[in-house]
């Protein structure tokens, strides 16, 4: 078997909410792996070179429009390879960034690389904090957000990655939980998903070509995972979604 | 600067006097009720209350109580007449309770300085109500994700609402901190490379690794922890400041801080060789000094004084040392430091893990994204011996510790927070430090005493 690649972009600066460890959690995934980390500086290897997983995390919303100008030269070429089936994961806001656009909330229009259809819109007075349950493929995937925006995608029937079961979408409106588009899977769930959803860690350790790994610490991961779905089905009430903010 | 007063500013008052009132009276001190009730009558309370004359504020991430407590201290003993809001919290209600307490029938300030301590996020609050003729800041890290985001969030809200008249006590190792309002008056404190600080500091979390000017990537000829250290961009030139208040060296042995106070060579007693509390004590005499003490006087203070015993309490029963260290939860940053620590101190460590919001705990399941932000892997060091974990994020705690790469054997975990501690090994550990947070310090006391109790009856049967 080839050996594993995987991309981390950006990871000076799309490191927020815990999400990094995502990687680290690969890296004991996948021990023999190789893992490329690449600067905003740089370019990226993957627009040039075979990627078995692309992965971006939560940024800053001025990182958000670095990055944005950093794939607008290159956007035909990055959709390119998300229609020739390339995995990428891009965990929280990261996923704004191949919208439409961003509204900052105070009357101004970020365009953004518009790759997908949806835009993102900010209240920077108001952070929403919720817990989610959602549903993939048969899959019971839990996550957290922590964020200050809602996205809108045009089309209500938009290809969510998930299904909210308990909690909050893309926005309050819709059960709809973050964008897939071939192995283009962004969502805005953090805490970090994989470390926290052994189930979803072994579907994309297939994904990626990586089906001979198993989850690190599976054991424990898993009592983790099913202490922390015991909890939120016991103790947080199944209201419809609220922003919830602090 | 004190806005119109009308009679809904003078309901609110009074009826927050009336509350304050009733609360001495039944015995309950340290509440920020009567500035709730006063914010609630009257949204504006702060903003249209009548200041005292100089007011010298204190925020940041971390550090802002210790240092508070020092510089309140220090005041107190050397005869300076204050208000300050110790007893209360750090919010607008609690700001609002200081100054109503201090406050004649009419509003008008009894004391003519002042010294509040400001949550860092409630500022957009506070200073557009409140201008700061000093104001303080202990250095801008990474928080709770849920309430303060990350930091340039925090930067932003600072450097918007900081008035522009403010004079700036800035840390001058905080790429990030020291980049507030660059208009400003400004001094600065710093510390230079200490002798024992002989390793860069390895981090998950370095925010500030981009320059604040020109978003370049900074270089750092020396990391201390996270992004604190000396840096430099090559790009635009941003780099330290050189500090007006700097830790030049340290003889521990002896106790002694050699510093530079505005060029001229002074020796301190050194309260704590941790460089987080150098710095500490660098913006206490900082604070003390624009407040008009003379060295000499700060000097002198700092013979009689100690790091607040809220944060580190240390004691020891049957040949066994018990050390109860604050790690404020949800912040990754906080912890890290707490867990090096921990991983410096002397002997072999056990270690008690309460790190559970208490309230999330509650009503709730905790976001854990904090966990994988926060420096574990302090804990993989081979002094420490065993770690036993409580709480309803036990098992989140145990894929954490796992991932650090701490063997199995050596962690116990469950639930029961006091279960857990019947599984404390005192062959193994001559010294167990308990984490707790702000909202567990009962807990932190029940795990100490319960431990002692161990350690006796262990004591005992080994005749």
């Amino acid at each position: 078997m080839a050996k594993v690649k995987i991309e981390v972009l950006f990871p000076e600066f799309c490191n927020l909410f815990g999400d990094s460890a995502n990687v680290r959690y690969l890296q004991k995934c996948i021990p023999d792996g190789e893992f490329v980390f690449t600067k905003l500086s740089e370019e990226p290897k993957f627009l040039t070179e075979d990627m078995n997983l692309v992965y971006m995390g939560p940024m800053t919303e001025n990182t958000q429009q670095m990055v944005i100008e950093k794939f607008m030269p290159v956007k035909e070429k990055l959709m390119e390879k998300i229609e020739s089936g390339m995995t990428f994961l891009f965990t929280g806001n990261a996923l704004e960034v191949l919208g439409e656009y961003i509204d900052d909330g105070e009357g101004n229009r970020i365009e953004a690389v518009g790759l997908f259809p949806y835009h993102a819109k900010r209240d920077m007075y108001h952070r929403h904090n919720s817990e989610e349950l959602c549903e993939m493929d048969g899959m019971k995937i839990m996550g957290f957000k922590t964020q200050f925006t809602q996205c809108y995608p045009n089309d209500e029937n938009f290809p969510a990655a998930f299904t909210i079961i308990k909690g909050m979408g893309m926005n309050l409106e819709t059960k709809g939980e973050g964008y897939r588009v071939n192995n283009f899977i962004g969502t805005y769930l953090v805490g970090p998903i994989l470390l926290n959803n052994p189930n979803f860690t072994e579907y994309m350790l297939k994904l990626i070509g990586a089906g001979d790994y198993k989850p690190a610490f599976l054991e424990a991961s898993q009592a983790a995972y099913d202490k922390r779905l015991k909890d939120f089905m016991d103790k947080v009430p199944d209201k419809p979604a609220k922003y919830k903010y602090m | 600067m004190a806005g119109k007063r009308n009679l809904r500013f003078y309901g609110a008052l009074w009826f927050a006097k009336g509350t304050a009132l009733v609360l001495k009276l039944i015995g309950r001190k340290g509440t920020s009720m009567p500035g709730s009730w006063a914010i609630i009558l009257c949204p504006d309370f702060i903003g249209r209350m009548e200041k005292p004359e100089k007011i010298v504020c204190l925020t940041g991430t971390n550090g802002k109580t210790t240092v508070a407590n020092m510089v309140e201290d220090i005041l107190e003993k050397n005869g300076y007449d204050f208000v300050c809001n110790k007893e209360g919290s750090n919010v607008p209600t609690g700001i609002a309770s200081a100054l109503i307490a201090n406050s004649t029938f009419f509003g008008r300030p009894k004391k003519k300085l002042a010294v509040f301590e400001v949550d860092e996020r409630s500022s957009l609050r506070i200073f557009p109500n409140m201008e700061p003729d000093v104001l303080a800041v202990t250095n801008i890290f990474r928080d709770s994700f849920k309430r303060n985001a990350h930091t340039e969030y925090i930067w932003n809200i600072l450097n918007t609402n900081i008035p522009d008249k403010t004079k700036l006590i800035l840390n001058a190792d905080d790429p990030q901190g020291q980049a507030l309002k660059k208009d400003n008056k400004r001094v600065t404190f710093g510390v230079d490379r200490l002798s024992y600080e002989t390793k860069e500091a390895q981090n998950i979390v370095k925010d500030g690794s981009f320059c604040p000017v020109c978003r370049h990537e900074l270089n750092y000829d020396f990391t201390r922890y996270h992004h604190i250290g000396k840096f430099h961009c090559d790009n635009c030139g941003y780099e330290n400041p050189s500090p007006e208040y700097r830790a030049v060296s340290v003889d521990a042995e002896n106790n002694i801080l050699h510093a530079e106070v505005k060029g001229e060579k002074v020796d301190f007693k050194l309260l704590s060789d941790q460089p987080i509390q150098i710095y500490n004590q660098l913006l206490a005499t900082a604070m003390l000094s624009e407040l008009g003490m003379s060295i000499d006087d700060i000097k002198k203070s700092f013979e009689k004084q100690e790091i607040a015993k809220s944060r580190l309490s240390i004691s020891e029963a049957h040949g066994k040392t018990f050390i109860r260290h604050l790690a404020k939860g949800q912040n990754p940053v906080a912890c890290s430091r707490a867990m090096e620590n921990t991983k410096n101190l002397p002997g072999k460590k056990g270690v008690v893990l309460y790190l559970d919001d208490h309230f999330d705990a509650e009503s709730s399941v905790e976001n854990t994204a904090w966990l994988y932000d926060t420096d574990f892997e302090n804990l993989r060091d081979d002094s420490i011996k065993q770690i036993l974990v409580g709480g309803a994020r036990h098992e989140d705690v145990h894929l954490r510790l796992l991932l650090a790469g701490v063997p199995e054997e050596k962690i116990v975990h469950c639930e029961d927070n006091m279960q857990v501690l019947e599984s404390a090994d005192m062959d193994k550990c001559d010294t167990f430090v308990i984490f707790y947070d702000v909202y567990t310090i009962g807990l932190s006391n029940n795990a100490e005493k319960r431990l002692t109790e161990i350690a006796a009856e262990k004591e005992k049967n080994n005749g």
